[in-house]
């Protein structure tokens, strides 16, 4: 990148791709310019990535003006984790982390029966985001995700308890973004609302982003459960019944580990991930996240609770 | 037409169609959505399954589904059987991407045709063949000939009611095409369908052997975003987001000697290409300067059309902070205080004459004073004077601006005419405006 070698000429009617990256680097520069502390919630996942990859253009030669966040559930991927702290590290921006498990040891949150953890995060955000003094929230949230998620808006109003209220969303008319909000209240921004799926594996592929490689195949211990593979590891254990096998898996979701199944494949490239995703005939959600199989209004209920 | 899903043209480079459709539940909105995502191979196998789930709980027999399902993601909406916020869908054939906003016809209709709109290329209008253009029609054909969508598509549905007979249907399409005549879309695209049997949904019908245009399907492949259409004839114009100067901290691996001196405006092209080299007018600085760099992350550019977003280096250090408007020399509006504009009001507290507002135009934001001149009656299609628009409402307002502006006339400078009208007090966007010049909008 230099402002020095000879310009490009482009001529030819805008891409599905360049017309979605310029809407998410219109949003980022929006919020920028109109909040005085954004963040960017960052889990390593491939869709904060990308706004994260996003944001850095959005500024371009300047660095990103604001910092990363994450919650921590403390059952994440070590690789993730890893992937998160080299990442923040690589862009030269602060990482903030709040943890899921200090809650629990000092009894602020108690363990859920069935061990996941994805619904534990909302506090520790809440409190973040209010510790923090964050009005904006960057989240890489996708319209055709879930059903809940179609519906919102791309800079979401919360209240004071991080709550969304569905039924009363301030219209969002032609690129104007309106993000007025009263003391206590935030502003979630999902720049990336209109990518999907398949659209954030091709960004990645043309810009050529870093993922954590669990997005890719690898051989692991796994065993199936409700027709996904788990890992096997401290936090996910096989049942009696559940026999243990090595195969080749990769994961579609990057979430917390009691919750995030894989699939098998063989797709160890970014070209054979896209050719995968391609001709899927299961959501991502659908095929890997066990919190979103509880009911047709998992998100929805867990957005209204302060959920991204 | 998209069979068997196909990895080479599902990942190669495509465009990008947004479109909107309206029309109520009674006119088989939910389920022309649902067969076009379906017969596009849109819905995944999970989501059918779940649908189909759904639809048998609710008493639909034989497999035959809820299409409306797949859209109303609100668990109100699906206890209520109503919609009532837009939904996003997102789908793609071998030739083309499309955003799909879903505009529910219930309840707040206008500010859920608006929102869905304004974003669009394209706006499907639907209708039931049986009863024809209603008020309804009238005022959907209005709210999209108002906010100057590119393309308008009227879906004559539930054509199989009628026997699939042409006389019954040339009847409909006559009336149909004075009604869209007389509000200024002469060039609206009518399209006879059945969305539950898919007649000329995704491909072209055999029982309406009369009808030699494309499917919806196919019109909708073909269309050019507004961009395409108009990125060479519209002059340029950029609404200044930020002044990006990387001294306070520059992005990791660049050397600080090149950027020494580097800046330059952000801003997503609204209208028209910028060149290297341009002439361009500076608001509010009212002074003439040049582009001596469009820079991306990527690299420089020699020209950027509508929709890119850039930064914009200029030959004189001249104030651009925020709110700033660049245009193509010669093009810019005439700064107005006076904006007479054609609102839509979004709440059911609507809009009064005497109401203190925030208007939000491009990148400023300034306080105005709304007077309201005249309300639309879609009964008559005539003008009234009013003194008060209602939710729903459509009609004319007087807004004083505190600072002047150079609000466009509605399609000089792409979609620049538009602009929110905000609630100070709650910050809640109460209505959408057009500025629209004094001798249209009272007809």
């Amino acid at each position: 990148m230099s402002i020095d070698h000879a310009p490009l000429s482009i001529n030819e009617p805008l891409s599905t791709l360049d017309v979605l990256e310029s809407e998410a680097i219109h949003i980022i520069r929006e919020v920028a310019a109109e909040f005085e502390k954004p963040v960017l919630l960052f889990s390593g996942g491939k869709d904060s990535v990308t706004v994260l990859h996003l944001a850095a253009k959005a500024f371009w030669p300047a660095k990103i003006p604001f910092g990363l966040l994450h919650v921590d559930t403390g059952h994440n991927f070590p690789e993730i984790l890893q992937f998160r702290d080299e990442t923040a590290a690589r862009y030269g921006i602060e990482l903030s982390v709040a943890k899921v498990q200090d809650y629990i040891d000092d009894g602020r949150l108690r363990e859920r029966a069935d061990g996941t953890r994805n619904t534990l995060q909302t506090q520790p955000l809440i409190d973040a985001i209010a510790a923090g003094g964050y009005d904006a929230v960057f989240g890489g949230a996708r319209r055709d995700e879930d059903k809940a998620r179609a519906k919102e808006r791309i800079l979401s109003l919360r209240d004071e308890f991080g709550q969304w209220d569905p039924s009363n969303q301030r219209p969002e008319l032609w690129n104007i973004y309106n993000g007025r909000h009263s003391v206590g209240e935030h502003v979630r921004v999902f720049p990336i609302s209109n990518f999907t799926e398949l659209d954030v594996w091709s960004y990645i592929e043309r810009e050529n982003i870093a993922l954590p490689h669990l997005y890719y195949a690898h051989e692991r211990e796994v065993f199936n459960r409700d027709g996904m593979w788990w890992s096997t590891g401290e936090f996910s254990t096989p049942r009696a019944g559940e026999d243990v096998v090595r195969k080749s898996v990769r994961y579609r979701t990057v979430g917390d580990m009691s919750c995030t199944g894989a699939v098998e494949s063989d797709a160890s490239d970014i070209a054979s991930v896209l050719a995968e995703v391609a001709v899927t005939t299961v959501t991502e959600r659908g095929a890997t996240r066990a919190d979103d199989r509880i009911s047709a209004a998992a998100m929805e209920d867990r957005k209204k609770d302060g959920y991204f | 037409m998209t069979t068997t899903p196909d990895t080479t043209a599902a990942t190669q480079t495509t465009t990008l169609l947004r479109f909107a459709t309206a029309g109520s539940v009674d006119d088989g909105k939910s389920t022309l959505v649902g067969r076009l995502l379906h017969d596009a191979k849109a819905i995944l196998a999970d989501q059918l399954e779940a649908v189909t789930r759904t639809s048998a709980e609710r008493g639909f027999v034989g497999g035959e589904f809820d299409f409306a399902l797949l859209t109303d993601g609100l668990r109100a909406e699906r206890e209520q059987g109503i919609t009532i916020d837009v939904a996003y869908r997102y789908f793609a054939t071998d030739r083309r991407s499309f955003i799909l906003a879903d505009c529910p016809g219930h309840v707040q209709y206008t500010r859920n045709m608006v929102t869905g709109a304004t974003t669009a290329d394209a706006v499907v209008v639907l209708i039931d063949a049986r009863t024809g253009a209603t008020e309804q029609t009238r005022r959907h054909l209005t709210v999209v000939q108002r906010l100057g969508i590119a393309h308008v598509i009227v879906a004559i549905n539930k054509i199989d009611l009628l026997g699939y007979d042409h006389v019954a249907y040339a009847k409909v399409e006559a009336e149909v095409k004075e009604l869209a005549e007389e509000i200024g879309l002469d060039t609206a695209h009518l399209i006879p369908v059945s969305a539950l049997a898919g007649d000329n949904v995704a491909a072209a019908s055999e029982n309406t052997p009369w009808y030699s245009g494309p499917s919806l399907l196919e019109l909708l492949e073909t269309l050019p975003s507004k961009e395409e259409d108009t990125a060479d004839l519209e002059p340029f114009r950029l609404d200044v987001q930020s002044v990006l100067r990387p001294q306070g901290g520059l992005a990791p691996g660049l050397d600080p000697e090149q950027f020494r001196d580097y800046r330059a405006v952000t801003g997503q092209v609204t209208s028209g290409r910028v060149h290297l080299g341009d002439e361009i007018d500076v608001h509010p600085a009212g002074v003439t300067t040049t582009v001596i760099g469009i820079d991306t992350a990527d690299g420089p550019l020699e020209s950027a059309g509508a929709p890119l977003s850039v930064a914009l280096r200029l030959a004189d250090d001249i104030d651009t902070a925020r709110g700033t408007v660049l245009a193509a020399a010669g093009t810019l509006p005439q700064p107005r205080k006076i904006v007479r504009a054609e609102v839509f009001p979004f709440t059911a507290e609507g809009l009064r004459s005497g109401d203190r507002v925030l208007v939000k135009a491009g990148t400023s934001t300034v306080k105005a004073i709304v007077t309201i001149e005249s309300r639309r009656n879609f009964a008559t299609s005539a003008s009234e004077p009013a003194e008060v628009l209602a939710g729903n409402d459509i009609g004319i307002a007087e807004v004083k601006l505190a600072t002047a502006l150079p609000v466009a006339d509605f399609g000089e400078h792409g979609r620049s005419g538009g602009f929110l009208i905000i609630d100070p007090q709650t910050g809640a966007t109460v209505a959408a405006g057009i500025h629209t010049p004094a001798e249209e909008g009272l007809g």
